[in-house]
């Protein structure tokens, strides 16, 4: 919508308040709870948000990825882009 | 949002419907709505409760509930929705947050305000509570004394609303919109963002329950409705452009639609809504159908909603007469509302009348020529209270 705040790697995001997000069992996937509705996340969405804590910037939730997958090549922009468009769904704040 | 809506609206959320089954393969219920008391304080004449509510006693204790809850959430449920009925008369609530929010459900309370307090609002987010909703009568004070049938409730629910935003919680206003108020739709609006609403429910009134007793008094014209989109979309506009994110969300009014809408998404799909006396039930408003519901003192939720009569009864699309059966757009709305039809038509089976190739259709038809005639007049009411419950209930 209106925010195009960029992302940088310094950039420290946090979970909008307005937001639940943990993993369900039933629908094996990380989940994001608001009020009478939930978003399913795909694999990689729910892994960053996963290490989306109000601390780490992204830099260094990049390298926990990047650690954690190892085999993927380099996963740095598809991170930003994400992180771009969960900014601009009022997901994350920044 | 493409996927919020309130359980109490019959535009339930849908967050996996990509594909509603025609064979009776059903998914798992993911909403649960919890009427925990028929008992209310305010006399809404909109009212989706049943008529009858008078008649059904013996709720739930906080045993069984917290059971219901824990059988629901094993077969997957993730929202819980605490409504009725006022559930603010039930001295338990505060455990049934605290219980539901162990198992891990995303708790809502669904309340007019009318009973709650800054202490209690602390104590039900330290419970757990995620999100509270507070209903509205109308914009302005006069008009929703009217309609509450209470003088005090508007200030109350001000009151409420500011103090929900205070402690942090997620809010939705949900204002029931008909002809007495729908003309204020720009103040409705207004009031919404003063309060700081994440949501608002421009919540078309359904006709069913009191509703539907109060249908002349209720329904709007065709211009008062065409008027009230239009602003509503001027407004998601300029506050979109002002970088608010409110979200309006305007229920579509389906008596001045030509093509039905689903039920519940699909009759057994996604929604389970148990009453207060433990009947389970696959929309809020089906107790009234002459169908044989399962009671959850009697059988599990799981043998409830995958092998009952009842939660079968509208499942795939065997159940269809003509002009559905035939009917190319028959997977797309499921035949429409079962509730109307019945209704309408005295069939539950029936091709809900708001669909134009229903030959009942001419009801719908009927009822909004008359809304061009009717003179507003609030005397004219059946408000929701047990005293009326006990007179309609006897015939
Ligand atoms: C039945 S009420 C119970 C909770 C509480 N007493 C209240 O009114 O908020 C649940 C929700 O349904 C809405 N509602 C009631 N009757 C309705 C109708 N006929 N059509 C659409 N929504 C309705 C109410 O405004 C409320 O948001
Ligand atoms: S009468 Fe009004 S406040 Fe009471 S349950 Fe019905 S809609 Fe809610
Ligand atoms: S005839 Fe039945 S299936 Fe076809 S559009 Fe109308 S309600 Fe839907």
């Amino acid at each position: 919508m209106s925010s195009q705040t960029e992302i940088v790697p310094d950039s420290i995001p946090a979970l909008n308040k307005m937001f639940r997000f943990q993993w369900e069992k039933a629908q094996d996937c990380y989940v994001l709870l608001y009020p009478e509705g939930m978003i399913q996340l795909n694999g990689p969405a729910g892994e960053i948000l996963a290490l989306v804590d109000g601390q780490r910037n992204v830099s260094e939730i990049t390298a926990l990825l990047q650690a954690k997958f190892a085999d993927a090549g380099d996963i740095s922009a598809d991170i930003i882009d994400f992180l771009g468009d969960a900014h601009e769904q009022h997901w994350i704040t920044l | 949002m493409s996927n919020t809506g309130s359980p109490c609206n019959g535009q339930p959320t849908q967050p996996n419907l990509g594909a509603v089954e025609s064979t009776k393969t059903h998914g798992k219920p993911l909403w649960l709505l919890a009427e925990l008391t028929y008992k209310c304080p305010l006399q809404c004449p909109y009212c989706s409760n049943p008529l009858d509510f008078a008649d059904f006693a013996g709720e739930l204790t906080t045993q069984e509930w917290l059971d219901v809850f824990q059988q629901g959430r094993d077969l997957g449920a993730v929202q819980l929705g605490f409504s009725g009925g006022e559930p603010l008369v039930r001295q338990d609530l505060i455990q049934l947050i605290g219980g539901a929010h162990e198992m891990g459900y995303y708790t809502n309370l669904i309340t007019s305000g009318v009973g709650l307090n800054e202490r209690k609002m602390a104590e039900f987010h330290q419970a757990g509570l995620d999100h509270i909703q507070v209903s509205f009568q109308a914009s302005d004070e006069s008009v929703n004394s009217m309609l509450s049938g209470s003088e005090k409730a508007f200030q109350q629910k001000l009151k409420m609303a500011r103090e929900v935003k205070a402690q942090g919680y997620p809010m939705v206003l949900n204002f029931v919109t008909h002809r007495h108020n729908i003309d204020r739709i720009d103040r409705i609006i207004e009031l919404c963002v003063e309060l700081e609403a994440d949501y608002v429910e421009l919540a078309t009134c359904q006709y069913y329950g009191w509703a539907y007793e109060n249908v002349e008094q209720l329904l709007p014209t065709r211009a008062q409705l065409e008027r009230a989109e239009r602003i509503t979309n001027e407004y998601r506009e300029k506050l979109a452009a002002a970088g608010n994110p409110i979200k309006l969300i305007f229920v579509t009014p389906d008596y001045y639609e030509e093509r039905p809408k689903r039920c519940m998404n699909g009759w057994g799909e996604v929604f389970l809504t148990v009453t207060p006396d433990g009947k389970a039930l696959p929309c809020h408003s089906a107790r009234m159908l002459p169908i044989e519901f399962p009671n959850v003192r009697e059988m599990t939720l799981q043998q409830i909603w995958d092998d009952s009569p009842g939660f079968n009864h509208f499942r795939g699309l065997d159940w269809m007469k003509e002009p559905c059966r035939s009917c190319d757009e028959r997977e797309k709305d499921l035949g429409g509302c079962h509730c109307q039809a019945y209704m309408l038509t005295g069939d539950a089976h029936n091709a809900d009348p708001v669909c134009g190739k229903s030959p009942h259709h001419d009801l719908i038809v009927q009822a909004r020529e008359n809304a061009e005639h009717v003179v507003n007049n609030p005397e004219q009411f059946v408000y929701r209270n047990e005293k009326n419950s006990r007179i309609i209930a006897k015939g």
